[in-house]
């Protein structure tokens, strides 16, 4: 007696999502998408990388600017976005944990708690950009000045970068948001068992990647400069 | 429904502690960072960062249990990474050592 969910997942010619034909074992293909997935965050690494190599080189080269700069930030609201960010991931793990356990309600209810803690991450961003607009501090703007230096050139490289590189991992949070939703309507479909939850595995690896970013982001751009006398 | 006979399941007290753990780090790194260390405020921000990442990629990322072709791919990538940052930063870093005959 085959239910519209097992048929979905056991297919009517006994291939199934858990074992594709093109794979000798479930255990292989599972292989093959985790390997997959790490090659493309490898690709996203390189992206990143650019952009970090960039912000050093310009950090050494304008250091008082930069440094005027990055404590003009709000440090107290990136350490809390910090740990929101970090509590996401723990309840991304635990939904793939879920997953494991074939426990769908248990997906479900650590998948909604991701997306809440990834959309107050965005949220608290998009507090921190409003406040540098309003501090004139964004580059673009006409009235564009950052106190207590002469080199407003430098200064607007810093918040371009800055910009830019919090600008892309919220672009990256913003798929990952995407991504959640669709994974909590089709767990809620019943799409997913212990037998096949790959796609949340997947996307776990994805949420978890963003989060390593932030990781470096954070102290580069919050913290590094903070002992050096006003 | 039994679990997939490879699959390793770690227990939620494990992922509770790397969080403790993670969130520990961050608060550390917050108020180190107000402290004067010199040059070293850098080096001690960057040491925090990678021990995080490490939690992160080792536990929540499950790369303790993933294949060798895995951590070799990862590893790969990091070389690359390793590579980029490594041969851009010595090119930009040692420009003016000697001069350049014409300039």
């Amino acid at each position: 007696m085959a239910s519209e969910a097992d048929l979905k997942l056991h297919g009517e010619h006994g291939e199934s999502l858990a074992l594709r034909e093109q794979f000798d074992t479930a255990h292989q293909q599972k292989d093959a998408s985790t390997l997959g997935m790490w090659v493309f965050l490898i690709t996203e690494v390189m992206f990143f990388g650019g952009m970090f190599a960039a912000y050093t080189i310009y950090r050494a080269t304008y250091p008082t600017v930069f440094a005027i700069a990055s404590t003009s930030l709000n440090v107290t609201v990136g350490a809390i976005n910090t740990c929101v960010l970090l509590l996401s991931s723990f309840t991304m793990v635990m939904a793939v944990r879920a997953g494991q356990l074939g426990n769908r309600k248990l997906i479900v209810i650590f998948l909604i708690l991701t997306l809440l803690f990834g959309i107050t991450f965005l949220g608290v961003k998009a507090y921190e950009w409003t406040e540098k607009y309003n501090e004139h501090h964004m580059p673009g703007q006409v009235a564009f000045h950052l106190e207590g230096t002469p080199l407003q050139g430098p200064a607007k490289l810093f918040f371009s970068l800055y910009f830019a590189m919090t600008g892309l991992h919220a672009l990256h949070m913003v798929v990952g948001v995407g991504i959640l939703t669709w994974l909590i309507f089709e767990t809620r479909k019943g799409q997913y068992s212990a037998e096949y939850f790959t796609p949340i595995d997947i996307s776990g690896l994805y949420w978890h990647f963003v989060d390593v970013i932030w990781i470096f982001l954070f102290p580069l751009l919050y913290l590094i400069d903070r002992h050096l006398p006003k | 429904m039994t679990p997939h006979t490879s699959e390793h399941i770690d227990s939620v007290k494990t992922y509770a502690l790397v969080l403790l753990a993670l969130l520990g780090l961050t608060v550390l790194t917050t108020l180190v960072a107000f402290v004067d260390l010199g040059d070293f405020s850098v080096v001690v921000a960057l040491v925090i960062a990678v021990t995080k990442m490490l939690l992160v990629a080792l536990f929540f990322m499950h790369v303790r249990y993933s294949t060798k072709l895995t951590r070799l791919v990862i590893l790969g990538g990091l070389m690359w990474l390793a590579i980029l940052l490594l041969l851009t930063l010595s090119d930009f870093f040692t420009r003016n050592w000697i001069g350049v005959p014409g300039k």
